[in-house]
């Protein structure tokens, strides 16, 4: 397979066949959490694919210049603060140089750090054996899968909002049957893409 | 003595991580394919709980406020490494079916909020038993929740065939719908029992014992969402 052709279906497979959140369950603490307002719900997976992308773009080097292979099973704990690090410093270049964008993405920023999907996107990165240009695209791949799945649900969940709901399901229950069938629904794509 | 005993029989019913607290979704839901995952997610996630307590505890006094959750997170970083090499070295099958959740322990929102809301404002002894508690009850729902699906989605219970013979088995339990559904459900029965004892059943997320509840909140007030949150 071409180079092409091979980041295309890297990318297919991260936003429709692999969703981070409907297909791995990385980062359902957002997805449940911060999807009431489609507005969160958007600018919070743009915070998490810059992130990601970062992360990929910073994870990489370290593991193969500095960890593989005498020092691998240091992987989880220099992988998870160089993360915190990096979100730090992402939150103090943005609010020094580029205030706009601070000022709609940098509450999103903190939370990110203790957030699966980051660092399960490093992670797979690693274990996919994928090379520089194929992580960072991975990467994105993931955070728009996010960002369709997010801004999905926060449709689904305004939605929800208005409709007559049994008692015992309301709340949390209800909120994980409609992901259920939001789940069910990103099954159809199952086998594009190869 | 019997003060002790609640602290740990508190992780188990009354706060239960997974259904009271609603924290640590993402394994929860991810790899409870199979009974038997949710017992080996759930020791492993135990163990690192209850060590991670313990250093915590011990060191409470010692690290400095302000650089807490770094310290906390890189504590539990280092056990989650040796329960890794020591899954990977003694049950291979395991670490086949768990994958990179595994090494995710680590950004287990139970592990971080025990440090944060016990272990950080508790001797040791106390934080043993809490970790005890918090991660048995964790490893209890996950594995019925294993249960339920694998015997729904396979037929089988601990690989032994129990309804397999007899009905097809309904696939989509194993996949990823299964695992919203079946959680939604699970849920909802908890719910139900806590209504009838008198107590509020479970609206939301478990933000109540998250360590980044602050940020959620203030993230939630600057972009109006702040009725949502009371």
């Amino acid at each position: 397979m071409n180079k092409v052709t091979f980041i295309c279906s890297i990318l297919l497979a991260g936003i429709l066949t692999n969703n981070m959140v409907l297909s791995k369950f990385l980062g359902i603490c957002p997805f449940l959490g911060v999807s009431k307002k489609l507005n969160t719900a958007f600018s919070m997976s743009v915070a998490v694919t810059l992130v990601m992308v970062a992360a990929s773009a910073v994870t990489y080097p370290i593991y193969h210049f500095l960890l593989y292979p005498k020092y691998a099973y240091l992987e989880t704990v220099v992988f998870i603060l160089v993360i915190a690090a990096l979100v730090q410093l992402i939150e103090m270049v943005l609010k020094k140089y580029i205030k706009p964008i601070y000022n709609a993405l940098g509450i999103y920023l903190p939370l990110i750090t203790t957030n699966c999907a980051v660092l399960g996107v490093t992670m797979l990165n690693i274990q996919n054996e994928l090379d520089f240009v194929s992580s960072l695209f991975n990467a994105l791949a993931a955070g728009l899968g996010f960002m369709l799945a997010m801004v999905l649900f926060a449709g689904v969940r305004q939605k929800l909002d208005d409709a007559d709901i049994p008692e015992f399901l309301k709340g949390l229950p209800i909120t994980l049957i409609a992901a259920a069938l939001v789940s069910l629904s990103f099954l159809g794509f199952a086998g594009i893409g190869g | 003595m019997s003060n002790n005993f609640k602290t740990f029989t508190n992780g188990l019913l009354k706060e239960n991580p997974t259904l009271r607290l609603v924290l640590g979704t993402c394994p929860t839901l991810a790899i409870t394919t199979a009974a038997i995952n949710g017992i080996g997610m759930g020791l492993a996630a135990t163990l690192v709980l209850v060590c991670s307590n313990v250093v915590i505890a011990a060191l409470r006094n010692v690290i400095p406020d302000k650089v807490r959750i770094p310290a906390f997170i890189t504590i539990i970083a280092g056990f989650v490494s040796v329960v890794q090499m020591l899954v990977k070295a003694f049950t291979p099958s395991l670490d086949a079916a768990l994958g990179i959740y595994l090494p995710l322990i680590v950004v287990n929102c139970i592990i971080l909020g025990r440090a944060e809301a016990f272990a950080s404002k508790n001797p040791v002894l106390p934080s043993l038993l809490d970790g005890l508690g918090m991660g048995l009850g964790f490893t209890a729902v996950i594995t019925i929740m294993g249960a339920v699906r694998e015997l729904l989605g396979a037929g089988t219970l601990f690989s032994f065939p129990i309804t397999s013979r007899f009905i097809s088995p309904m696939i989509i339990f194993l996949l990823p719908p299964g695992g919203f559904f079946v959680f939604g459900i699970l849920v909802a029965v908890s719910n139900g029992v806590a209504k009838k004892q008198g107590k509020k059943p479970v609206e939301r997320l478990g933000c109540e014992s998250c360590p980044s509840k602050e940020m959620c909140a203030n993230a939630a007030k600057i972009s109006g969402e702040v009725a949502d949150n009371e």
